[in-house]
């Protein structure tokens, strides 16, 4: 029998569409069918220039906002050339880590709530009510805040960003510990994951998967700590690994890689050294606004970025970050003029999924839904 | 002297038009119909801190045949519009649309190959609520809003809606 | 590593590369296409180097650039070793009218959607993929998004100029 798990669908989580060839209620063949929210996010940024790409990659992955932001800002810093102070070093990795926890809140509310627990969607939502605090008193919006630019921040943190950053902090703390009461030892959630949807470590490297679905596997690879970007490599923290590479393993991985982020951030917050919110490079970076008003210099470079933009050298990078979902890569290209020749994102959601048949032929029909929800995708990232 | 002595107090008056209005906006049925950033402000609106179940749409029903408001919030490309169409027919009347965000509205920040220049293109909306995404609050009075134009309309002259695809 | 690298390639590939690029400390080689599927083979069978990461395939367009003239396509594969936490690119270049390229699905799973999605946005045929066909646009789409001659297809805003009738495109 086929079943068609069409674009339109409670538990997919966006618009994807499964087809699925059932024997009973055994999966026989799955296809996954992408591309119903594809948006041209690439063929844009040809057209545009450089700083004013970045309130596109916000709207990529739409739960982990800043995290995009950061993989471009730092692609792009690396094709120029320039080093920030570390103030801003620190502040990025505070608020990337504060994102990332916020991504894996709702990845909690949802997953739980497919599988079964329905109000834990609520409480996953209601945690991050104290992250979006955060959001919007640095930069006014919600979610999509566009707070990193090349070469350093938009402005300076707020007053009240240490108090905010800590209420936060333990508010989700006292969650997280709910959440662990709820769901860890329930019988219901044990037995609709333990051994569901399993891969093993060799076919994960075959399939280019990255993120917890790898580290639930056993294999140590995180970015974060093999090639450390933005002052990762000051902070003291762990890598959380399974051991079978079940739906269960990956749970746990999150629900620890969440508690690690939140000591990173206290570290961030302990740490923070004074210093510039931007790197002072003219012709590149936007002078402070206090200069603009009273220098010519910085009035002229500042109306010649604005305006007409800056030209980097020929060449092509890549920068990898660890966004939540896994690898997330910015390859580009430049030939040498004001706009990108090519940007090219690296998805994780989308290699991701393209291991989804693997997982879930010779299950049950209800394991599909785990499944998907265990991968932890975003439709905005698989078809950007 | 007249007719208001000679009934007694417990039976009210109305016209049908006002009592179907009123039942009919307090219990309007939304379509979960989340595809984009737009979804996780709607979701976070039906969430507990901005509560929307006390404005009567506590269930958000899966199937487009027993849901009465579809709101449309993100973006809507060349390859789901079909796909929208078709889930707007299957709606029984009375139906509204609220094109959510400004993607939904008008294309929003993309405006390229792939994308839909406004969902009116498609089905006829009832509400547009701008902004990138648009904050609950916002969502709330769009949607108390079209609870005042549903209060308030006609029987049986309902405008026949025509959409251009 | 990058001595390792340059001792595996002049070893067992010398005709195969055109030429050699180290920029922002970001290596990669330029190859021939037809020795591509057995360079991919023993980067995946060789143990002391550990390349068994693929991590993407990417394809560039030069239309109207100078580079042009070695190849209007440019795909840039990006590997991984997990062993040594080293990652380098190999870039092959293939002409306009006919880009063809063999698919290494057969030794990474990974390249299964990564190539597909190549051929539909850039047009460049994978010989040898087991399910070459559209996977982003819709069906009815004709043409190939990501090249620099397919327009992008923007819309002017419509004013409305201070009248109140509904603009023209949507009546």
């Amino acid at each position: 029998m086929n079943l068609n798990m069409g674009p339109q669908h409670p538990a997919t989580h966006g618009v994807l569409r499964v087809e699925l060839e059932l024997d009973g209620e055994t999966v026989v063949k799955a296809t996954p069918h992408v591309g119903y929210l594809h948006t041209g996010i690439e063929k844009t940024a040809e057209s545009k220039l450089y700083y004013k790409v970045i309130p596109m990659t916000d709207r990529m992955d739409y739960l982990a906002p800043m995290s995009n932001n950061l993989g471009y800002c730092l692609a792009v810093e690396k094709l120029l050339g320039i080093e920030v102070p570390e103030k801003v070093e620190f502040a990025r990795v505070c608020l990337t880590e504060l994102t990332r926890v916020k991504s894996h809140l709702v990845w909690v509310g949802t997953h739980a709530m497919d599988i079964g627990a329905l109000s834990m969607s609520l409480y996953g939502f209601r945690e991050r009510e104290s992250i979006i605090d955060v959001y919007e008193a640095v930069s006014g919006q919600r979610m999509m805040s566009t707070y990193f630019r090349i070469g350093g921040l938009a402005k300076e943190l707020p007053d009240d960003f240490d108090r905010l950053v800590r209420k936060a902090v333990k508010d989700v703390r006292g969650g997280l510990v709910d959440y662990e009461r709820l769901l860890n030892d329930n019988m219901i959630f044990r037995g609709r994951t333990i051994n569901v949807a399993k891969i093993s470590a060799e076919d994960a490297i075959n399939f280019g998967l990255t993120g917890p679905i790898l580290r639930g596997s056993g294999i140590n690879y995180d970015i974060r700590k093999t090639n450390p970007y933005s002052g990762y490599e000051k902070f003291d923290f762990e890598v959380p690994l399974g051991r079978n590479g079940d739906v269960y393993d990956r749970f746990l991985v999150r629900c620890e890689e969440m508690k690690q982020s939140l000591r990173i951030v206290e570290q961030a917050l302990d740490g923070m050294p004074e210093g510039p919110y931007r790197a002072h490079v003219p012709g590149v970076v936007l002078p402070p606004k206090e200069d603009v008003l009273s220098k010519m210099e910085s009035l002229i470079f500042h109306f010649k970025i604005i305006t007409e933009g800056f030209k980097p050298p020929r060449g092509a990078v890549y920068q990898a970050i660890e966004a939540p979902k896994g690898e997330l890569g910015f390859y580009i290209s430049s030939d040498g003029s004001t706009r990108p020749h090519r940007m090219r994102v690296r998805p994780p959601s989308f290699v991701n999924l393209s291991a989804l048949p693997k997982l879930v032929e010779g299950g049950l029909v209800a394991d599909v839904i785990a499944a998907i929800g265990s991968i932890d995708i975003v439709l905005g990232e698989v078809d950007r | 002297m007249g007719l208001e002595e000679k009934i007694p107090d417990s039976i009210a008056l109305t016209t049908l038009e006002k009592m179907v209005g009123w039942a009919r906006k307090r219990s309007m049925w939304p379509l979960g119909f989340g595809l984009a950033c737009c979804a996780i402000e709607m979701m976070s609106t039906f969430m507990s801190h901005y509560d929307l179940a006390r404005f009567g749409m506590e269930v958000m029903r899966p199937s487009p045949r027993q849901a009465d408001l579809m709101i449309v919030s993100g973006r809507v490309s060349t390859k789901m519009a079909p796909v929208l169409k078709r889930l707007y027919d299957q709606m029984p009347n009375p139906k509204w649309v609220i094109a959510m965000g400004a993607c939904a509205s008008c294309g929003g920040v993309f405006n390229n190959y792939a994308i839909v220049q406004g969902v009116d293109r498609v089905v006829p909306v009832d509400m547009y609520i701008p902004g990138c995404p648009p904050r609950p609050e916002q969502l709330i009075e769009g949607i108390l809003k079209l609870h005042a134009k549903v209060e308030k309309e006609r029987l049986f002259e309902r405008k026949e809606t025509k959409s251009k695809k | 590593m990058e001595e390792k690298l340059r001792h595996f390639f002049e070893s067992n590939f010398k005709d195969a590369v055109v030429r050699e690029d180290f920029f922002r400390d970001q290596l990669s080689f330029y190859v021939r296409k037809e020795y591509l599927f057995d360079i991919c083979e023993a980067l995946l069978n060789d143990e002391a180097l550990g390349f068994k990461f693929l991590s993407d395939i990417c394809a560039l367009d030069w239309l109207g650039d100078a580079e042009e003239r070695d190849g209007r396509f440019e795909v840039v594969y990006n590997f991984f070793s997990l062993k040594h936490k080293y990652r380098f690119f190999v870039k092959v270049r293939l002409d306009g009218d006919k880009p063809e390229i063999d698919s290494i699905t057969s030794l990474w799973q990974t390249a299964n959607w990564l190539e597909r999605e190549v051929y539909d946005l850039m047009g460049v045929m994978f010989t040898g993929h087991p399910d070459l066909r559209k996977i982003m646009t819709p069906d009815d789409l004709e043409g190939h998004p990501h090249r620099k001659d397919f327009p992008l297809t923007y819309e002017m805003p419509q004013f409305s100029h201070n009248k109140n009738e509904p603009p023209e495109v949507i009546k």
